[in-house]
């Protein structure tokens, strides 16, 4: 299930006048950006409005407090590690798995580009009841862990484990496209000139889909800081220790505590909407020398 | 160009990694679900997956996630033809917000849609004087739903959307087709696989979809209770083998899918003669 | 000889792209591997470079088995059709990329790389585009930077695959003498892939015609256009008019034109094809007294350029003859659509069946 880059061209084709056989009435167009606007109020920017509006709803010095509560902070710092051990782990994966899939060919890569898609179609429930079949105390290695005073299971590195899994496909699925698109001439023609294998990679194929990885990045980070139903179950839930942000906002909201809920729900909030400017900005950017190409090229 | 042998270095070495991790990761653990439930008896196993809760649970999440996806392949179709044939003030902005519910932790979702659509509410506050309540009840688990599967279908069908040659509309307008007929004999046909494969996409999403869920359901059984709940219900409880007998039903369902929803891109980037 | 090819075979899946080829290419030549699409000459290409390992067979350079030397490691240039020019690479980079590459016991000095660079830009008379990027350049400026690129590393043997295939027609036979001239200062060994008999004849000092997988004949342009050696060269470089005919003992009945032939003495009662070039067709208005040939209507004339282009239908034959005149003989015979005219092939070369 992977997340197309949108709309490479839209600019570039909202620029194209279009005739007036091709095109509605003026007032079936209004009346659909009008349908459009009042959906996508009630379902995004109304509920994104009310995660601020409760947040502040106890003032401006709640909010504050909230926010710099210990258990908030060391969520905080907890998201941040699961995050910043995950993404470079997956990244390197959909680098290795780009370089394989998009550049040879063999049997079963068909079969190989279905079962790294498998945990975008696993419910994030499912990830986190996998490790703990096999890391609980039941578990397959859960009772040895034990022995030796290792544990994963209600601990961070059952966190990042989940973290790891529901975040795995999107830098490969975002790289493979891309680098099969690209062919492998250009990888061609620097072995012909002398280049070794790394310096291929380094020096062609990466500065190439420079822009396909960043997005890549940017999707895993968002979905590793915001994961909550697969950390949900291997964390169990001990304040200040293994909660992350998502989970703390569940307690303290299940303890009726609203206003900081969502004020740490804010800070989430305000991550997403800056992945989704980095986000836009990818885009234009890769869609601006994806324009320049095809102009020149054609 | 298939079946050459080719020069350039790191083959073994990346697909042996990539294998390496993907077993590590997905594939062990995922074998670890199917080899727990063999601990149950096919008639134990049938007995946890079919008691009435559950049943009523598997009703209220395809239920749900199916009406989910039918609200978005309609919605999701007219906002990415707004986005793409028509010029507004904002619309970049609205065009980068379509993806909120991918970038938005879903607890965070849920809180907020909780927040908005329950009785005091700004929306529910204002629907519940017409008898309409949302948050607390099976509804509320669509509006959830709805949210997190609406860019599927936008950011499916609005790059085949773009793709679109503005000739063959031309042609048919010239050869008398009114803007209707256009549509619905030219722009419909192109688009229809991108929006099947859109709601499939947001089907297979809403249907293992927890965090966004729980806050707004209400979590009553046999009423608002999802599946992926009564996975961690048990869970809570030590069941794992129920826990797990559960998750393989929904596991062997999400397999299906996936490979129906590989199975429609492929199908999708050949019609299109072009790789998705 | 500095390329030696020793009966490769290469097959793709089920599909025989090369079948026991063997090539010799003497040092300092410009070779052209000449075939329609498909017929493997980009693969025996490719197999040269070592980009292509092939099932059977080796490879010499200057008389060292290099077979199974790596690509890296053969001192090859390759230019690629659709140029493979780095896109995020200035066109200085994209030309001194074979030389940073290279570890740093031989790599040259920053100031070596950039003098090189620079002379290798004016050889290509593009110097003055070092800092753009590949999309920002014409297609047949894309085309010299590849070859720049190629040359920086010092290459023994120069390969081309399609050089001039992306570009459009006027460029095109620009370049065509280009790299003629580049070659003959040059003197680098150098073979290029083209589907184009006219730019294989017009540039290469040797022509290899490949069909199928098999070398069909090797030889100068003037050799191959003049006596080909099987149908397919014959057909494949340039227009030629096919009749059936009958062979027996030195002789090809086409109808009842009876032609002497200079082999098949000893043929008996066989069918074969004969070839004729179009400018190798005469036409006279009355039929020649001491010369057998055929009666012909002219159905379509077109008069425009140095040759004058005759379509003629013979008498009861559904295909048509092509001929061609000169503009002065054209004056002179005064033909027109709808003519009855004799026609005398000259030149008839003919191919039995089998």
């Amino acid at each position: 299930m992977s997340i197309k880059v949108p709309s490479q061209y839209s600019s570039y084709q909202a620029k194209v006048a279009r005739s007036r056989a091709t095109s509605e009435s003026l007032w079936v167009r209004w009346s659909f950006i009008a349908i459009m606007l009042a959906f996508l109020t009630l379902f995004l920017i109304v509920p994104l409005v009310a995660v601020f509006t409760e947040g502040l709803r106890k003032g401006f010095d709640a909010y504050l407090a909230a926010l710099i509560d210990p258990d908030a902070l060391s969520s905080i710092k907890l998201t941040l590690i699961a995050a910043s051990i995950a993404v470079p782990l997956n990244l390197v994966f959909g680098v290795a798995a780009a370089w394989a899939i998009a550049k040879f060919e063999f049997r079963g890569k068909s079969i190989l580009i279905t079962l790294i898609d498998l945990p975008f179609a696993v419910s994030p429930v499912i990830a986190g009841l996998i490790y703990v079949l096999i890391f609980g105390l039941q578990g397959w290695v859960g009772s040895s862990l034990i022995d030796n005073d290792i544990k994963v299971i209600f601990a961070i590195p059952g966190i990042v484990l989940a973290t790891i899994f529901v975040t795995f496909p999107f830098v490969a699925r975002e790289l493979i496209p891309l680098m099969q698109a690209q062919g492998k001439e250009e990888e061609e023609a620097g072995l012909v000139l002398g280049a070794s294998g790394w310096q291929i990679l380094w020096r062609i194929t990466l500065p190439n889909v420079k822009w396909g990885l960043l997005y890549g990045v940017i999707l895993t980070n968002a979905r590793a800081m915001g994961e909550f139903g697969a950390v949900s179950v291997v964390s169990g839930h001990i304040r200040g220790m293994t909660n992350t942000m998502p989970l703390h906002v569940e307690i303290l909201y299940n303890e009726y505590n609203y206003a900081a809920a969502f004020a740490v729900a804010s800070l989430l909030a305000i991550l997403a909407l800056v992945t989704l400017v980095l986000k836009s900005l990818v885009e234009w950017q890769s869609a601006r020398s994806a324009i320049q190409n095809e102009q020149n090229f054609s | 160009m298939t079946t050459r042998k080719n020069v350039l270095p790191g083959f073994n070495l990346s697909l042996g990694y990539t294998i390496f991790y993907l077993s590590l990761i997905v594939l062990i653990p995922l074998s670890a679900a199917f080899i727990k439930t063999t601990e149950l008896s096919l008639h134990e196993f049938w007995a946890v997956v079919s008691t009435p809760r559950v049943v009523a649970s598997y009703k209220l999440t395809f239920g749900a996630s199916f009406i989910a996806a039918l609200i978005n392949a309609v919605f999701g179709l007219l906002t990415a033809w707004v986005l793409v044939r028509y010029t507004f003030p904002g619309k970049k902005i609205i065009d980068a917000l379509v993806d909120l519910p991918f970038a938005l932790p879903t607890a965070v979702a849920g809180i907020a849609l909780t927040a908005v659509y329950s009785n005091n509410g700004w929306i529910g506050s204002w629907l519940e004087p017409h008898g309409i309540k949302v948050a607390f009840t099976p509804l509320g688990v669509v509006v959830a739903l709805t949210f997190i599967g609406l860019p599927f279908v936008v950011r499916t069908v609005q790059p085949v959307l773009e793709d679109l040659e503005a000739e063959t509309e031309e042609a048919a307008a010239s050869l008398g087709a009114n803007r209707w007929q256009t549509f619905y004999k030219i722009i419909f046909p192109a688009v229809w696989p991108a929006l099947l494969t859109g709601f499939a996409l947001a089907f297979a999403r809403a249907i293992g979809e927890y965090g966004s869920v729980i806050f707004i359901a209400g979590n009553m059984p046999m009423v608002s209770e999802i599946t992926p709940l009564i996975i961690i219900t048990k869970l809570e409880q030590y069941d794992y083998a129920g826990a797990t007998a559960v998750a393989v039903v929904m596991l062997v369902i999400s397999f299906i899918l996936l490979f129906a929803i590989n199975g429609l891109q492929w199908w999708l980037s050949r019609r299109n003669g072009s790789a998705l | 000889m500095s390329i030696e090819v020793r009966n490769i075979r290469k097959n793709f899946g089920s599909f025989s792209a090369l079948n026991d080829v063997s090539l010799d290419v003497p040092s300092g030549e410009l070779v052209a591997l000449l075939g329609p699409s498909g017929c493997g000459k980009t693969t025996l290409l490719r197999i040269i470079a070592g980009l292509e390992t092939p099932d059977a067979g080796s490879i010499l350079f200057y008389g060292a088995d290099a077979t199974a030397r790596e690509v890296r490691e053969r001192e090859v240039g390759f230019v690629f059709q659709h140029y493979a020019l780095f896109r995020h690479m200035t066109v200085f980079e994209n030309v001194a990329f074979g030389l940073r590459v290279r570890p740093k016991d031989t790599r040259p000095s920053d100031a070596e790389i950039k003098r090189r660079v620079h002379d290798l830009l004016e050889l290509v008379q593009l110097d003055w585009l070092a800092d753009r990027y590949p999309p920002q350049l014409s297609g047949g400026q894309r085309q010299r930077i590849a070859l720049a690129r190629a040359l920086a590393v010092e290459p023994k043997v120069l390969l081309l695959d399609e050089p001039f295939g992306a570009l459009d027609a006027k460029v095109r036979k620009e370049l065509r003498r280009w790299l003629r001239r580049l070659h003959d200062e040059l003197h680098i060994t150098s073979i290029f892939v083209t589907h184009d008999q006219e730019e294989a004849l017009e540039v290469a000092d040797r022509v290899v015609v490949i069909n199928k997988g098999k070398i069909e004949q090797v030889g100068s342009p003037q050799d191959v256009y003049e006596n080909p050696v099987s149908p397919f060269v014959y057909q494949f470089l340039g227009n030629v008019n096919q009749f059936n005919s009958h062979v027996h003992e030195g002789e090809a009945k086409i109808g009842d034109l009876e032609l002497k032939l200079a082999n098949h003495q000893t043929t008996q009662n066989s069918a074969g094809l004969a070839f004729v070039r179009p400018h190798d067709i005469e036409i006279d208005k009355q039929a020649r007294k001491n010369q057998a040939g055929f009666a012909a209507v002219v159905s379509y004339v077109h008069a425009i350029g140095p040759l004058v282009r005759v379509e003629l239908q013979r008498s009861g034959e559904k295909d048509l003859i092509e001929a061609e005149l000169t503009q002065e003989r054209f004056r002179e015979l005064a033909i027109s659509q709808g003519q009855n005219v004799f026609i005398y092939p000259r030149n008839v070369r003919v191919f039995l069946n089998n």
